[in-house]
């Protein structure tokens, strides 16, 4: 009905061509691609603002231009010349990669635990981890920290890692999923000899790459640009993530923000690869069950 | 190949108890059937076969040893899932090869066997494909070349038709049923389909809220049901049941006429009668022909040569089944026949039946 309306308001006007284009827009989808149009400028403007003081000379930085006046490399060249980014760089990706792997691989042990099989108990521990997602991060650092110094694991990569080899989040994700994997597929297995190992990681977990990707995605990124706990747990810049020691890139007493801006915007490249590479796997995944028998 | 025999197993989940005491000897190569109303505990026998779920009480034995203690993969035995159960993410090969990871076998060897079981199930030219790439029959050959690889010595199946379409089903039960007669493996089946039973099996079991109602071959639980419930349920449509009192000349039957029979033997009842007659069995009745009943047809429902017709006595409503192209017409008065040996008779109490023999 208004959409018609709307056709015959234009067509009044009768001003040819302009509007047949116009005509095929509601009302709805062009106020939905408004509002998606301004959130997508909301989220990209501080990255174009990271890459675009990533080129400029110190004296511009504080000028909105998004194009500088004299556009330089000089920024780039001095991080990737700077012994101290690939430092950090390795650092992030140590903790980065050891703790995606481990997470991905102790939350689908614990979710496919909590979804197959019965043992006494098992709510109250499935209750334990999701109420351990209630308490804010913020919260929990004092206690690791604790921790990490009664343990001796101040400045050292366990000391930085130990709180994410796991993740309540991964766990309960992995639980919900596994629960799309039929029993009989899991019986099959038995039946044929396996032991409950080799049906979790040769049948079960094939069956939810999916799932795997999304959550190596998720702990990937999140480690990668986690500040707080790093820079808590560490003083040695020897062991800074690149996080970290990127805020402490000054090379005089101020701070240099086209440094930073440029060791922000090279930081992004493992995340972009990384997204790309399990994308894939999530695409092909759903293709794969999609059509599953 | 084994025989397998269950001693009085009892099965029960939290305080319910779903099996009331199994007793059962299948023996060696044979083709059995369970069947019977959903719910009523086949799948639940099987599983208890297979090792996937323990026995409350009860033994189990396969090829007497016995299993009750054993893990699924120490019965030797194989199982086919109503859904199949084949791995999306391998290729058929990988998918039948699948049972042989755990076995001594060298590469080689695999390989061939692999290719055996695809060869009898016709499916070499398949096996390089997806699952996903596959017909619902295919994959049901996939699951039970699966099963088949391994040689068990017995093979489950639970319901492994019910996902496919009626043609489809016909023509697997007919390649199940040519695979039992090369193989010769014992075979334990369950379906709720009774014509699936009666067209596989040696003999069938057939089940009711855990109970064993009987066992035998296709044709004594057709003819000779036990009690009422195996009589309904075997034959399709359903025996015709009335009820009815014992008398000296016949059965009076409820609401009705006088029917000039009555069981031949002896065996004492509460006097309270069930009639049953196949609709089958039911004829229309020429000049001359004792008549049974005489009514109104309802309903015709022609099936090509021959037709079922519903039939208002008045007092019950009967089935018939019969012959011919051309049927007689709805709203017709009919007058129907049966020969005395096609008449059953229960005692309406107890269900059982009273053996005319
Ligand atoms: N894991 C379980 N926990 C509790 N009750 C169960 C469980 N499995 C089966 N039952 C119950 O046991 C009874 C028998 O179930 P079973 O699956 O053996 O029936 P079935 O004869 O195979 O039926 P169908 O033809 O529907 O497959 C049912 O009442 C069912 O609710
Ligand atoms: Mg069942």
């Amino acid at each position: 009905m208004s959409q018609t309306k709307f056709k015959a308001s234009q067509a009044s006007l009768g001003r040819g061509s302009t509007y047949a284009y116009k005509n095929s827009l509601k009302p709805a989808s062009v106020i939905r691609w408004t509002l998606l149009f301004m959130g997508g400028i909301l989220m990209i403007m501080p990255i174009i603002y990271l890459l675009s003081t990533s080129f400029k000379w110190p004296h511009e930085i504080y000028n909105l231009q998004i194009i500088p006046d004299e556009p330089t490399l000089d920024n780039y060249a001095y991080v990737l010349e700077d012994g101290r980014f690939f430092t950090w760089f390795g650092n992030s990706a140590i903790v980065a990669i050891c703790t995606t792997v481990s997470s991905v691989i102790f939350d689908s042990l614990v979710g496919y635990t909590l979804c197959k099989f019965e043992f006494k108990g098992k709510t109250f521990v499935f209750i334990a981890i999701l109420s351990t997602l209630m308490i804010p991060t913020e919260m929990l650092i004092i206690p690791w920290y604790t921790m990490a110094v009664d343990f001796g694991w101040i400045n050292s990569y366990w000391g930085i890692m130990f709180p994410g080899m796991m993740t309540a989040f991964g766990t309960f994700l992995m639980k919900q999923f596994f629960e799309s994997v039929p029993d009989e597929f899991l019986e099959a297995a038995r039946i044929d000899g396996l032991n409950e190992f080799q049906i979790w990681w040769s049948v079960a977990m094939p069956l939810v790459t999916p799932a795997l990707s999304a959550l190596a995605i998720f702990i990937f990124l999140g480690n990668w640009t986690a500040f707080i706990w790093p820079l808590i747990v560490t003083n040695d810049p020897v062991l800074y993530t690149l996080p970290v020691g990127l805020t402490t890139f000054s090379v005089e007493q101020s701070v240099e923000w086209e440094l930073i801006m440029t060791g922000a915007a090279l930081a992004t490249i493992p995340t972009l690869i990384v997204f790309l590479v399990f994308q894939r796997y999530i695409i092909r995944g759903v293709v794969m069950t999609g059509l599953k028998g | 190949m084994a025989s397998v025999e269950l001693k009085n197993l009892t099965k029960s989940f939290g305080k319910t108890e779903v099996l009331h005491g199994i007793d059962l000897v299948v023996k060696n190569g044979e083709f059995i059937v369970f069947v019977g109303p959903s719910g009523c505990g086949k799948s639940t026998t099987l599983r208890l076969l297979a090792g996937l779920e323990e026995a409350t009480s009860g033994d189990i034995l396969i090829g007497d040893q016995l299993v009750n203690n054993l893990e699924p993969k120490e019965r030797n035995i194989a199982m086919v899932f109503q859904n199949y159960a084949i791995y999306p993410h391998m290729s058929v090969r990988k998918n039948i090869g699948f049972g042989l990871r755990t076995s001594k076998l060298s590469k080689a060897d695999r390989e061939k066997r692999i290719d055996e079981v695809a060869e009898i199930l016709s499916m070499t030219e398949l096996l390089e494909r997806r699952p996903v790439q596959l017909s619902g029959g295919q994959r049901q050959r996939v699951a039970i070349g699966r099963a088949m690889v391994r040689d068990p010595s017995v093979f489950l199946f639970d319901e492994p038709l019910s996902n496919l379409d009626a043609q489809l089903r016909t023509q697997m039960r007919l390649e199940i049923k040519k695979l039992h007669q090369d193989v010769g493996t014992t075979i334990i089946f369950v379906t709720h389909d009774q014509v699936e039973a009666m067209t596989l099996a040696d003999r069938i079991v057939i089940m009711k809220d855990g109970h064993i109602q009987q066992v035998g071959t296709p044709s004594e639980v057709y003819q000779h049901p036990k009690n009422i419930f195996v009589a309904q349920f075997i034959g399709a449509p359903s025996m015709n049941m009335l009820t009815g009192k014992q008398v000296k000349t016949g059965v009076q039957l409820d609401g009705g006429p006088l029917l000039k029979v009555l069981p031949t033997n002896k065996t004492q009842n509460s006097g309270n009668i069930t009639i049953g007659i196949r609709p089958n069995a039911l004829t229309l009745a020429k000049d001359g022909d004792d008549v049974l009943f005489e009514g109104k047809i309802t309903i015709v429902e022609p099936l090509g040569a021959e037709a079922l017709i519903y039939v208002d006595l008045g007092y019950a409503n009967v089935i018939a089944h019969v012959p011919g192209y051309t049927p007689p017409k709805t709203g017709e008065m009919v007058k129907l026949t049966a020969p005395q040996q096609e008449i059953h008779f229960f005692d309406t109490e107890s269900g059982l039946t009273l053996r005319q023999d």
